[in-house]
C-alpha cells in the first residue's frame, strides 16, 4: 500500500518542533538535570544546576528559548519506503519549516550562508538534514537544534586497530576534558565508534537524539556507557566547569562495522540544553 | 564570597574581586560578540575610533534571541568567551574593565587581565532565559545590521556572576576542578 504525505504537513510540523524543542526541554532531560542536583557534591555546582532547573521554568512558562543559542537545525528524517510524498521538494518544505519556526517562533537566527563570507540568512536555514529511507508507510521526524558551545569542542579521531577500547576511553576523555567549561556542562555526551569518517559522526549525532539516559542493547557498549560516565564524573569538570561531581548527565554510544585497518570514533558534545523532538506522521 | 558591584567598573573594585566570589552586577554594561569584536579590531588597524569608549566597561559575550513584544530582550545568556582572546588584550589594553562570559581564556588573556587589573567573570551558560529576568532596558547602539550580534547597552540589576579570573591570574576554572578530580590522567 502506498500512503500519501502532504510535504506542507512535513513543513508545518517542523515549525511547531523547533518552537517546542528550544521552550520546553523533553522529559528525559529534565530528569537527568534533577537527579543531578539531588547528587551533586559542590555548593557551587548544586547551585547552577539548581538555576538550570529555574531557568527551565522559566523557559516554559513564559515561552523565552532556555538558551539564546537556539542552535543549527538538525533534523533527522525517517521515511517509509511506502510513502509517496507530494507537494514542494523535501528539502524545501523541512527549510521553510525551519524558517517559519525561527522567524515566527522568536528564535535567535544564527546561521550564515556561507562559512568564509559569513552572511547571516536571516531566517536560521538551511537546516542540516539526514534522510534515511526504512521499511513501512510512516514519517519519523526528529528535530534536534544544535548549539554550538558545545559543537565546537567535538572532536573526530581516526584510531588504529591495536589502541582498541582503551584508545576509544581515552578519546571520549580527551574531549571531554579539552571542552571543559566552554561545552556548558554538564554535557550528554554522543560518541559514534566504527564505520568511516563521516558515518563516526553521524552515529554520534544520533547518539545525542536517544532517550536520554537509556543505554545500548549490546552489552559490552551498555558498560562502556556506565564506565565512561563514572569516568568522565570524575574528572572534576562540574557544572558550568566550575568544579563538581556533575561534568556529565548521559554518555550514549553507537557502532557499525569498520574496516580491517581502522578504528574511527567521533565524539559529538552537546551541552545540558540537549534538544531533541520526535514526531511520526 | 557573595558581593553586589556597579558597572561600569573602577580599578579599585575589580582589584578587590578574587577568583570565585559570586557576584550581581547592577548598572549599565555592553554587549559584543564575534562579529562586533572583529569590527573594533579592523576599526582600531585602520586608526579609527571605537563605538563605545571602553574605560571602566563590562563587555558581555551574548547575542540575544529576539525580544517578544513587551519584553525588553528574548534569552539572553553568555557565549564562549575564548573566540573573543585573538581581539582581547587590545580592547583590555584601552581600558576595558571586565567581561562576562564562559569557557577558558588564553594565557594573552590572562596577562592582560593582570596587567590591566581587570576581571573575567563566568555567567552560567545555557541559563539565558533567567538571565534575561535580570536585564531591564537593552538599546543597540552600534553596528545594528550585524543581527543578534550587535552592540547592545542593557541595564542589568542583581546580574549574577563568577569570578573566574581575577586581576591577579588567579583561575577558577583550574583550582575548582582540582578539588573534585577522581579520574587520573591516564583514564584510570
Amino acid at each position: 500500500m502506498i500512503r500519501t504525505v502532504q510535504t506542507k504537513d512535513i513543513t508545518e510540523n517542523i515549525k511547531e518542533m523547533c518552537i517546542e524543542a528550544n521552550h520546553f526541554l523533553s522529559r528525559d532531560m529534565c530528569a537527568v538535570i534533577r537527579n543531578a542536583e539531588k547528587k551533586e557534591e559542590s555548593p557551587l555546582g548544586k547551585q547552577i544546576l539548581e538555576q538550570l532547573e529555574e531557568n527551565l521554568s522559566i523557559a516554559s512558562e513564559e515561552m523565552i528559548p532556555i538558551c539564546q543559542d537556539t542552535g543549527m537545525a538538525v533534523v533527522f528524517l525517517e521515511i517509509g519506503q511506502d510513502v509517496h510524498l507530494e507537494g514542494a521538494s523535501l528539502e524545501d518544505a523541512v527549510n521553510e519549516g525551519v524558517r517559519r519556526g525561527y522567524t515566527g517562533g522568536f528564535l535567535r537566527k544564527s546561521v550564515v550562508g556561507d562559512p568564509l563570507i559569513r552572511e547571516n540568512t536571516r531566517d536560521n536555514t538551511p537546516a542540516v538534514i539526514h534522510t534515511r529511507i526504512v521499511p513501512g508507510e510512516q514519517v519519523k521526524i526528529t528535530v534536534a537544534p544544535k548549539g554550538f558551545g558545545s559543537e565546537n569542542m567535538s572532536r573526530v579521531f581516526m584510531l588504529k586497530p591495536a589502541e582498541g577500547i582503551e584508545g576509544v576511553k581515552n578519546a571520549i576523555l580527551t574531549a571531554v576534558r579539552d571542552a571543559g567549561p566552554n561545552a556548558c556542562p554538564p554535557m550528554v555526551v554522543g560518541v559514534g565508534i566504527g564505520g568511516t569518517f563521516e558515518k563516526c559522526a553521524l552515529m554520534a549525532k544520533e547518539a545525542l537524539t536517544r532517550e536520554t539516559g537509556a543505554h545500548s542493547e549490546i552489552p559490552y557498549v551498555k558498560e562502556l556507557e556506565e564506565e565512561m560516565l563514572e569516568k568522565i564524573n570524575g574528572l572534576g569538570i562540574g557544572p558550568g566547569g566550575l568544579g563538581g561531581t556533575t561534568t556529565a548527565l548521559a554518555v550514549h554510544i553507537n557502532t557499525y562495522p569498520t574496516h580491517i585497518a581502522g578504528l574511527p570514533v567521533a565524539v559529538n558534545i552537546c551541552c545540558h540544553v540537549n534538544r531533541h523532538v520526535v514526531r511520526v506522521l | 564570597m557573595n558581593r553586589h558591584i556597579e558597572a561600569p567598573i573602577d580599578k579599585k573594585e575589580a582589584k578587590s574581586l578574587k577568583a570565585g566570589d559570586y557576584v550581581y552586577i547592577t548598572g549599565t554594561i555592553y554587549t559584543a560578540r564575534d562579529a562586533a569584536h572583529k569590527r573594533m579590531y579592523d576599526i582600531l588597524a585602520e586608526g579609527g575610533e571605537l563605538p563605545v569608549d571602553l574605560k571602566g566597561q563590562v563587555i558581555y559575550y551574548m547575542g540575544p534571541s529576539p525580544a517578544r513584544e513587551g519584553r525588553v530582550i528574548g534569552s539572553a545568556g553568555p557565549t564562549t568567551a575564548s573566540r573573543m582572546d585573538k581581539y582581547t588584550p587590545q580592547l583590555l589594553d584601552l581600558g576595558m574593565g571586565a567581561m562576562i562570559g564562559k569557557g577558558k581564556r588564553s594565557p594573552e588573556v590572562i596577562e592582560a587581565i593582570k596587567r590591566n587589573d581587570a576581571v573575567y567573570f563566568a555567567a552560567v551558560g545555557g541559563a539565558g532565559a533567567l538571565l534575561s529576568k535580570c536585564i531591564t532596558s537593552s538599546e543597540v547602539v552600534a553596528y545594528e545590521d550585524l543581527g543578534t550580534e550587535a552592540i547592545r547597552k542593557l541595564t542589568v540589576e542583581n546580574f549574577p556572576a563568577i569570578v573566574v579570573i581575577d586581576s591577579e591570574g588567579n583561575n577558577l576554572y583550574e583550582t575548582a576542578i582540582k578539588e573534585y578530580c577522581r579520574t587520573e590522567e591516564n583514564g584510570r
